[in-house]
């Protein structure tokens, strides 16, 4: 049993190996489906520039579904099980459950995806990643699916076997680490997310076959979003988890307050809802009461949520700064902060990005009426790379950089090139975000091959506005696939031939002389008591948390004000 | 940290900090706001999605259509049919792949129940430039009063993708003075 783990020599945790095996797998197919999604994602980019046009029609539409399904199904998910193995088999001290069962999951999960990529690229499956009855896709697509989903609920399942064996095993004391916390968040959402997806897809599967004749389109839409929206729930949890990871691994931040983390937490379950509603609200027959109600998620707790992790993160981050003795003016612990590190640097901008561009939009969107200005336009597109992009994405590819040397036991190479891409991929993204919710804001539809509309029988013309924001959203993806790239060779070289790591890895900057910590793990214990009521002070969070709070407050009533500027409606 | 278990193991009974507290609070009442904004606006503001709608064929509401179109067609444009109906009527306007049918004629400031409907796969009713955009789906007809409130040509764009011609489905709606 014993050679079954190794200890590792950076944070003392013992690792069970096959545990590592799995999150090495997992975390390698996920960087492999990013890369393929990643370049359907620039060819629909140069296609949709009106100066380029790159891609004939019917190869936009294409090209249009693999990248939805490649990157927002397949990299996300991946590196979710990574996510989960690590949170609770490492963290926890402990071995993992049922580790054949991880790798059925694994294999369920890769056959289903390299089927439905299959199914697309046949071409006969063109449908976009949301499928909507009534259009047809061979039945594989739904097939593949299927198998994805049923693979990732058997990751769920190890992940929830292992906290039990590891509170059995007593490998930890007290109660599990909040990061832990974040990831079984997570899998709970998803096994309610993968009921959901289910619930519609094997009946659509039927439908398909011709076995069953008929699928409303409305029930459809609801279901199938309880199953979309959610799997984003699981993403803000997921990538929040990383945060607070990233932030206590490189400067050893400490929540600052467990128990108001943790609740945050638990919104994220508790008004989840029917998180359909939001796709919903300009659908026929769909009533005001049950939107507002839904959409609200009962007053906005969920966001509420994340609204209290955007103090937390930054706020843990600049108490630990302080402790270390970065406490001139209210700025000092953030300039000072290790900006070259790109573990760091892709946290903090993956959490201002997802506050300022992914939140913010998300919630106006979401609101009943405005929905009616932004519905299917590129706002949606716009939104969504804010969050699922700049948010989810870049939070994973920070991690990436701890995992590569704690995990695969590696030295990155070109550290100069990793220590650029969060800057190169981040700037890219937000410049996809905005410049796609800029021209949704001017009307422009998504999921479109030809904003000129040559060849139809009616024309109509874009204002100029719009031609000028495809062309910079254009140039945005251009770099935010340089980033990409920049990232895949990063990962893909150091793996393969990073030079091997024996002893303790430096994840952070050392705790400063004078201050208790420990010289592997970087102030491991520097903040060690810190989040008690009184002693904290954090006005550097408190002005950025300001800043944040009145963007939204504008943001929101400017778009009221071109809500009433459309034509009245009753 | 947060990768390790709490250190104080009655971490529940720790206070909380005051900042945390006054920004939950804030973010809660925020909350509030925005969920009675949205109550607000349907008793004062003009702009609500009509919550009325019917199940219905594909072949009733052709021939709903039609009737419209026998009744008030003005003239033609191409293939497409212009109709002016009267002020305060019932106006169908159907989706199918990949055109709207027939092209309207409204006039400003006078208000319309406009049906939509789709005779195959769901479309999306996008008016530019005024920037209106509702779901269109099969065997669903969603009724809702429109107001014009500029006269000029206006386009209805497809945004839901509905297959290959998708990027061909324009249709026109005028207003006049
Ligand atoms: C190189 C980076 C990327 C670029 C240049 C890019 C660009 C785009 C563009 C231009 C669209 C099309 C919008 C439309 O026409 O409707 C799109 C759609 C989309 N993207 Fe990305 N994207 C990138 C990365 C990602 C990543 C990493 C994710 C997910 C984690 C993602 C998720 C999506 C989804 C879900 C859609 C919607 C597909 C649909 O409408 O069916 N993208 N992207
Ligand atoms: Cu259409
Ligand atoms: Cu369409």
């Amino acid at each position: 049993m014993a050679e079954a783990f190794r200890t590792c020599p950076t944070t003392g945790l013992k690792v069970h190996l096959p545990a590592e095996n799995l999150i090495k797998a997992n975390a390698v197919a996920a960087v492999v489906f990013l890369a393929i999604g990643g370049f359907f994602g620039l060819l629909v980019a140069l296609t949709r520039w009106p100066a380029v046009h790159l891609l004939p029609a019917d190869w936009f539409y294409l090209a249009l579904t693999a990248h939805g399904l490649d990157v927002l199904l397949v990299w996300i998910i991946f590196f979710e099980m990574a996510v989960l193995y690590f949170a609770s088999a490492v963290l926890l001290n402990c071995r993992l459950a049922t580790p054949r069962v991880a790798w059925a999951g694994f294999v369920l999960m890769l056959a289903g995806a390299i089927i439905v990529n299959v199914a697309v690229l046949q071409g006969q499956s063109t449908v976009m990643f949301t499928s909507y009855v009534p259009m047809k896709a061979a039945p594989h697509f739904y097939l593949g699916m299927l198998l994805f989903a049923v693979g990732a609920l058997l990751g769920c399942f190890v992940f929830f076997g292992t906290l039990v064996v590891a509170r059995e095993e007593r490998t930890y004391r007290g109660s599990i680490p909040l990061v832990t916390f974040g990831a079984l968040t997570a899998a709970i959402i998803a096994v309610f997310t993968i009921a959901s997806g289910a619930i519609i897809l094997i009946p659509t599967f039927l439908w398909s076959l011709g076995i069953i004749q008929h699928i409303d389109t409305m029930v459809y839409k609801t279901v199938w979003w309880a199953m979309g929206h959610s799997s984003q729930q699981i993403n803000v949890a997921a990538h929040v988890a990383v945060w607070y990871a990233i932030a206590a691994m490189v400067l050893g931040a400490k929540p600052i307050s467990e128990k108001v983390s943790r609740l945050a937490f638990l919104f994220y379950i508790l008004f989840l809802q029917l998180a359909s509603a939001h796709h919903m609200l300009v659908e026929p027959g769909v009533s005001s009461e049950w939107k507002i109600f839904n959409t609200s998620y009962a007053m906005y707790l969920a966001v509420l949520g994340s609204m209290i992790h955007g103090m937390t993160v930054p706020g843990s981050i600049e108490a630990a700064q302080r402790r270390r003795g970065l406490t001139n003016g209210i700025f000092e612990w953030l300039r000072k902060a290790p900006w070259g590190n790109p573990a760091f640097s892709g946290m903090f901008m993956s959490l201002v990005m997802f506050g300022f561009i992914g939140g913010i939009s998300g919630v106006v969107m979401g609101t009943e009426q405005i929905n009616l200005i932004m519905h299917n336009t590129l706002y949606v597109p716009g939104h969504f790379h804010g969050t699922v992009v700049a948010g989810t994405t870049l939070a994973f590819m920070a991690i990436t950089y701890l995992v590569i040397p704690l995990i695969f036991r590696r030295e990155l190479v070109m550290p100069r090139v990793a220590k650029w891409q969060p800057y190169v991929f981040g700037l890219g993204v937000a410049g996809i975000s905005l410049f796609m919710m800029g021209a949704g804001t001017l009307g422009v539809a998504r999921r479109h091959w030809d904003i000129t509309f040559a060849g139809a029988m009616l024309p109509y013309d874009y204002p100029g506005a719009a031609f000028l924001m495809m062309g910079l959203n254009g140039l945005s993806a251009v770099l935010a696939t340089i980033g990409g790239i920049m990232y895949v060779v990063v990962v893909v070289g150091s793996v393969f031939f990073g030079r091997r790591v024996e002893g303790p890895v430096e994840l952070g900057p050392p705790a400063p002389r004078g201050v208790a910590g420990g010289s592997d793990l970087p102030a491991a214990e520097v903040v060690g008591q810190y989040g008690s009521a009184g002693t904290l002070k954090i006005p550097g969070t408190v002005a950025l948390v300001g800043v944040f709070f009145v963007c939204f407050v504008l943001y929101y009533f400017v778009n009221w004000k071109y809500l009433s500027e459309i034509w009245p409606l009753r | 940290m947060a990768i390790t278990p709490p250190s104080n193991l009655l971490w529940w009974r720790e206070p909380v900090a005051r900042t945390e507290l006054v920004w939950i609070i804030i973010a809660f009442a925020w909350g509030l706001v925005m969920f009675f904004m949205m109550i607000y606006w349907h008793g004062a503001g003009e702009q609500n999605l009509s919550n009325e709608a019917y199940r219905i064929s594909a072949e009733r509401f052709t021939e709903k259509t039609n009737e419209m179109i026998e009744s008030h067609e003005v003239r033609k444009e191409g293939n497409f049919p212009v109709v002016r109906p009267p002020p305060g009527s019932d106006v169908y306007l159907i989706a199918r792949l990949w055109h709207w049918w027939p092209i309207l004629e409204l006039e400003k400031g006078q208000s319309y129940r406009l049906h939509l409907s789709s005779l195959d796969w769901q479309h999306g009713f996008s008016l530019q430039p005024t920037n209106i955009n509702v779901q269109v789906h099969p065997g669903y007809e969603l009724v809702m009063t429109v107001e014009p409130d500029r006269a000029g040509e206006y386009a209805v764009v497809c945004n839901e993708f509905c297959g290959i011609g998708h990027h061909l489905m324009v249709g026109k709606i005028y207003v006049t003075e």
